[in-house]
Order: structure tokens, then sequence, then C-alpha cells
């Protein structure tokens, strides 16, 4: 009993991990209908940029984690206004063809820069510390901080879509940008702050990533796959389905870890099936097809 | 004017730059060598493939810093049968997969022409290059992929051996035993909790017949062996739950560094703390130890070349510490075992080529099969190997312990390798 609670727990907490991953792919999706195969680069970018930063300035990966979402919202702003506006339209093809040469880009940039060598931020104690929860389980502090956070940014983005005049104009531009546009809002830049957004998102998860574990240049299509799942999971542009997706993601994979080592992954990755075969638009579809 | 254009086409483009950067070397290669036999324009051309881009690319680190090395060393030419040849080195990426290892090294053979080919870094690189070379007879030496995965993963009959292909490492004995030994060294509760991946390198270490199990058994070892896991993982809480239930003081394993840092982090939080952890790949590179922290310092490993080591170059002369040294100066990077691999591959090659009758393949085949070199990494004699075309390299083990600021590699176990000296002894994880 203590076993599956503990199981299910990790799980969980680790499905906060996926969310933060996956949130800022949900957003890019949601919004721009853009399949961003640099997703899982950019939070790799994400964690170099906070490496960079944290020894000049002599100061806490946390501490740096403020700087790191100015600068990704920059670049998330600039590479949707440079690039990834010129490649809507009705051809899919496109921004998945130049997201994938972003990826490629990334990858080497980092490369060349920050060499081969794993790479990993220094929180300090917080990253073994645990709270007791009677008997033998336990739970860290560090996975419940990002869990933590992974709800308040939903809890926060969730705010902003459905209570501000910004939100308001990112999902009349999702629903339909033509109709928008003759409402007089310009979609490119709509666009472009809703790139800035999820880029700022991406940095958390990128900081948070970092401190958990060690990170490479050549990390990033593999942290893509989990993000996509999560978001496939939870329905295309509800974010808290991405949130539940991540967490059901965490918790398939628990649960298959603890019945045979080898089937952790590969839980995660049937449930993803399972999900897509039984609701084709995930549990909590909000987009509107268009 | 005329060199300001000339300045502004080189920046214009990179070939350019590039053929102005060869019409340099060249003119100073020129310079350099006595006039009769550069006429004679004869080249001997040493291909290189190594995984410089992709997940591999931490092993190819050292390669810029070696082959400049290689190439000041052999500035003069080689003079190989009673002939003077320049020597070209012609250096190609695998992109860490083996697929493209194979192509670049087709190309190198049927485009380039080597004379010989050299590659390094794990079974991905060295296997399908040296399977090129033997099919296309070229001579080709290759190391850093231990003995059985390179020699056995390409089909080896141990009567029979290959004609073209020579590869230099230890092999899964050596670390079996330095592991065993190691853990001898203080008491514990003699129970080995296994973190084996299921790929390649998991897949042998925990080969019943082949890999730690037997031996693990007949030293009294008890081991706790979930089975194999995917990798990349980020959760390994049924590992620790098992392992504390357990009872395991020791940690062993063959785990990437994420998949380590991961384990490790969550070990702290559920209050496991055993007394050795010694896991290979992860705790291999100073720059991954230094991501982990204040936890990097008591973890083990073994060690295939460490500053320490009283071995000397013979292409430069240097000792083991200078090569470190030289290496820190000029690249402001850490030494890494991988750096006296890329060293010792180029030194058995130019060996091989100074002992050959003639640049034909089969004079500088039978030059490498007489090999008895003394290199950075120890000696290579490919007729003294457990079986035929292999030299076994020393293995040690080490423990990371802190030192100021810097955690440096002690030698502290050399039950297989006696030549090397020990420096200190294993002390449990605080």
């Amino acid at each position: 009993m203590e076993d599956w609670f503990n199981t299910l727990s990790q799980g969980l907490l680790l499905g906060g991990m996926y969310a933060l991953f996956a949130t800022g792919l949900s957003l890019s999706f949601g919004i721009m209908r853009l399949i961003n195969v640099a997703h899982g680069d950019l939070i790799v970018l994400a964690a170099f940029a906070a490496i960079a930063l944290v020894e000049p300035l002599a100061i806490g990966p946390i501490a740096a984690l403020p700087i790191v979402m100015l600068l990704m919202a920059g670049f998330g702003y600039l590479l949707q206004r440079l690039f990834l506006n010129r490649t809507l339209g009705d051809d899919p093809l496109r921004p998945l063809l130049v997201t994938f040469g972003f990826s490629i880009i990334i990858q080497n940039v980092l490369l060349e820069v920050f060499s081969a060598d794993m790479r990993g931020l220094d929180a300090g104690t917080i990253e073994t510390a645990s709270l007791p929860l009677g008997g033998d389980v336990a739970v860290g502090v560090y996975p419940l901080l990002v869990a933590a956070t992974a709800v308040s940014v939903i809890g926060a983005l969730q705010w902003l879509f459905y209570r501000t005049a910004l939100g308001r104009t990112f999902r009349a531009t999702s629903d339909d940008h033509r109709t928008a546009q003759l409402m007089g809002i310009d979609n490119r830049r709509v666009y472009a702050l809703a790139m800035a957004l999820a880029s700022a998102v991406v940095a958390i998860a990128g900081v948070y990533l970092a401190i958990r574990t060690s990170v490479g240049p050549s990390d990033g299509p593999q942290r893509l796959l989990c993000a996509f799942e999560a978001v496939a999971i939870g329905g295309l542009g509800s974010l808290w389905g991405t949130l539940s997706g991540g967490m059901i993601l965490g918790v398939a994979q628990a649960v298959g870890l603890k019945l045979d080592p080898g089937w952790g992954a590969v839980s995660g990755h049937l449930a993803f099936l399972l999900v897509v075969v039984l609701r084709p638009n995930g549990l909590f579809p909000k987009t509107r097809d268009r | 004017m005329s060199e300001k254009t000339a300045g502004q086409s080189i920046e214009e483009t990179a070939g350019g730059r590039r053929r102005a950067i060869k019409t340099l070397g060249g003119i100073a290669l020129a310079s350099l060598l006595p006039a009769p036999w550069v006429r004679a324009a004869s080249t001997v051309k040493i291909g290189y493939v190594s995984p410089q881009t992709g997940p591999l690319a931490v092993f190819a680190e050292p390669d810029a810093y070696t082959l400049a090395q290689v190439k000041r060393a052999l500035a003069g030419g080689l003079r190989i049968g009673g002939q003077n040849y320049a020597v070209e080195i012609i250096y190609k990426d695998s992109q860490s997969n083996s697929n493209r290892a194979a192509e670049v090294t087709a190309d190198l053979i049927l485009k380039d022409k080597v004379d010989i080919v050299v590659a390094a870094s794990t079974p991905e690189t060295t296997n399908p290059v040296a399977d090129q070379c033997e099919l296309n007879g070229v001579p080709c030496v290759t190391n850093d992929t231990p003995w059985q995965p390179h020699f056995f993963g390409r089909g080896g009959d141990p009567k029979k051996g290959f004609e073209w292909t020579y590869h230099f490492f230890w092999g899964l004995e050596d670390i079996i035993g330095v592991y065993a030994n190691l853990w001898e060294q203080i008491p514990t509760s003699k129970t080995v909790g296994a973190l084996w991946p299921n790929d390649s390198d998991g897949n042998a270490w925990g080969d019943g017949k082949m890999g730690f199990p037997p031996v693990l058994q007949k030293k009294g070892f008890k081991l706790v062996d979930k089975g194999r896991y995917q990798s990349p993982s980020d959760n390994f809480s049924t590992y620790l739950n098992e392992f504390k239930k357990s009872g395991v003081d020791i940690v062993t394993g063959v785990v990437p560094p994420p998949d380590f840092a991961n384990f490790w982090s969550q070990a702290g939080q559920q209050g496991f703390r055993p007394k050795i952890v010694t896991v290979a790949k992860a705790s291999e590179f100073p720059a991954a130890i230094e991501a982990f922290g204040d936890r990097a310092a008591g973890l083990s490993v073994e060690v295939w070349w460490s500053p320490a080591h009283p071995f000397r170059s013979s292409l430069t002369g240097q000792s083991s510490a200078q090569l470190a040294a030289d290496y820190t100066k000029a690249s402001g990077r850490q030494w890494t075992m991988p750096l006296a691999f890329k060293h010792a591959l180029f030194e058995v090659a130019v060996d091989a080529l100074k002992r050959a009758e003639g640049k034909n393949p089969a004079a500088i085949r039978n030059a490498i099969r007489q090999t008895n070199l003394p290199t950075m990494v120890g000696p290579v004699n490919f007729r003294t190997g457990p079986v035929p075309n292999i030299s076994k390299t020393p293995l040690v083990g080490g423990q990371w312990t802190r030192k100021g600021k810097n955690l440096e590699l002690v030698i502290v176990e050399n039950s297989q390798a006696p030549m090397v000296p020990v420096q200190g002894k294993l002390v449990p994880i605080a």
C-alpha cells in the first residue's frame, strides 16, 4: 500500500515537470496552430542560458530565472515575428520544416558555444530535501516545488486567457484569425506576443530541468516527445488539460516502472496511444477545429 | 587596394576562407620542409572518424587539440620505406550515428584514398568504421570501445581474428575486476544494487554469463537487479524502494549522466544513503561530475587514464601529467580520459607508418600487426591480446575527492594493472 502511494506521488510530481515542458507547446499550438519541433531545444537553450548567467553574476538558479524568462520571451518574440509568421498559412508543412531547421541550428550553436559537456544548475540543499509523510513515504521538496509551479503557471495563464483583454485577443485569433483581423487585430503581433509568453514558460521549464538533472546540447528532441504527448493527451488548446496530460504521463510511467523497470517509458507511450485512439482530440479539447 | 579586396573575398565566403587557410598552411608547410621531396608531392593520408556532433560529442572534445598536436609533431613529414612523405589528416564527423560513420569511412577510402583509417569512441563509431575498412582492405586502428563489444559485436572469431583492423582498449573482465576489488576495500553489507539500462552496455554488464552477476556471486556479493530500465528515465523511485528494502550499500551501473543526476537527487530525497557508488559513464567526465555539485564527492569510477599514469608519449615525449597540463593550457578545459586515447591512436598509426616497408596497404597492415609500442595509455601489442587483433590497456579504479574548490580523481585500486600506483584508499561516501 505504502509502495503504491509512493509510486503514485512520485508519478504525479514528475507529471508537474512534464506539464511545465508541455505548456509552451500547448500555447503555441493552441493560438497559432503551430507545431514547434524546436520546442525541446528551446527548453535546453533556456537551461544553458541560465547556466551561462549563474556563474558570472554569482546568483542562484532561482534568482536567474526572471532574467532567463525575459531573455527567452524576447527571443521568442523575434523568432515568431521574423521567421515563423512568414510560414503561417494553409500549408502546415512549412512551419514544421522551419522549426525543424531551428532545432538543428540551436543544437549545433549550443554545441559550439558550450561544448558537448553535460551541465547542470546547483540549487543547493533543496535538491535533496524531503518532507516525510509518515511510514516509509517521503516526497522531495524540489519535485513538490516544480509541481506547485506548474499549477500556478497554468492558473495564471488561465486567468490571463479568460479575464484580460489580451487573453480575449488570443482566444479570438485562435478561433478565427480572419474575422479577428477584420476587427482590427494585428494577428502577426498577437502571434509574436503568444510566442513570447510561451517562451517565458519554456524558460521556467529549462531552468527547472537543469536543476533536476544534467542537460547536454542534443537533449532537446527527447524533451519534445514528453511535451508533445502531454499536450495530445490533455487536448489541444486546454491548459488544465495539458496539466492533467503531464500528470497522466508521469503516473503511467511510474506504474509501468513499478511493474518492470523496462516498462517505464513504454507505459507512458501506451497511455498516450490509448487516449489518441479513444479520443483523437484529447481528453479536454478547447480549440475549435478550423 | 588589391589587398583589401582579397581580404574581403576571404571574409565573404566560407569556401574562400577555407581555401585561403589551406593555401597559407601549404606555404607554411613548404617553408618548413626541405625542398626536394615536397616537389615530389608524395603524401600519406590518415583518415580520422570521430563523433564530433550529436550525443557522443563529449568523446570528441579533445580532437581539435590532438589534431593540432599531431600535425605539429609531423610537420617534417614521415619517412616510410626509405622515402619521405608529407602527412595529411582527413577528419570526418560520424554525427554519433553508426550509419553515418560507415558512410564517411567509405568516402575516406574510395574518394580520398586514405592509406590508413583511425577511429575512436564507443561501438557506434569503431564497429562500422572497422567493418568498412575490413571490407575494403584498408589498414585500420581504433580504440575507446571495450574490446568485447568491438570484437564480438562485429562477429569476430577468436580463432581467425580480422585481417585489416586492430583495436586497443580494456575489456569487461577488467572493469568487473576493478569494481569488485574496489568494493572489498571497506566493510559493507556486501549488497550491490544495479542500475543497468536496456542498451548494449547495460545488457553486456548485466549478462548472466559474461557480465557482473557470476563474478559478484563468486566473491560473495548479493546482487539486487530489478532488470533493465529504458533510458532516458526521470523516475527511479521503484529502484530506490527496492534498494532501501534490501539494505543495498553499494550502487553500480553504466548510467548516462542525466539518468544518474535524477537517481542521485531522488536518492537524497528518499533518504537512501549508500556507502559506495561506482557508476561508469556518468562519472567518467570531470565536467559532468561537477554538475552534481557537492554530491559529486565520494563517487567512484573506473579509470582508463589519468594525469598520474606513469606513461609517456612516443610521439611528443610528454608525460601523462604534461599532456593534461598542456591540454588545459591550450583549451582552457579540464583533462578527460579520451584525451590520452586520441593521442595514443595517432601514436600507434604513426609508429606503424614509420616501420612499414612501403606505402601500400599490406606493408602498413604488417607493421600494425608487429606493433610493440609504449604509448600514453600503456604498452600496445596486438599479438599479446586475449583474441587476435586486440591489445589490452590497463584499467584501475578511482574516487572523486574534493580538494579545495576542485574535484580530483584519486587512484584507489590497481589490482588489474599494478604498474599504475595507487594514491589513496577508498573512503565511504559521507
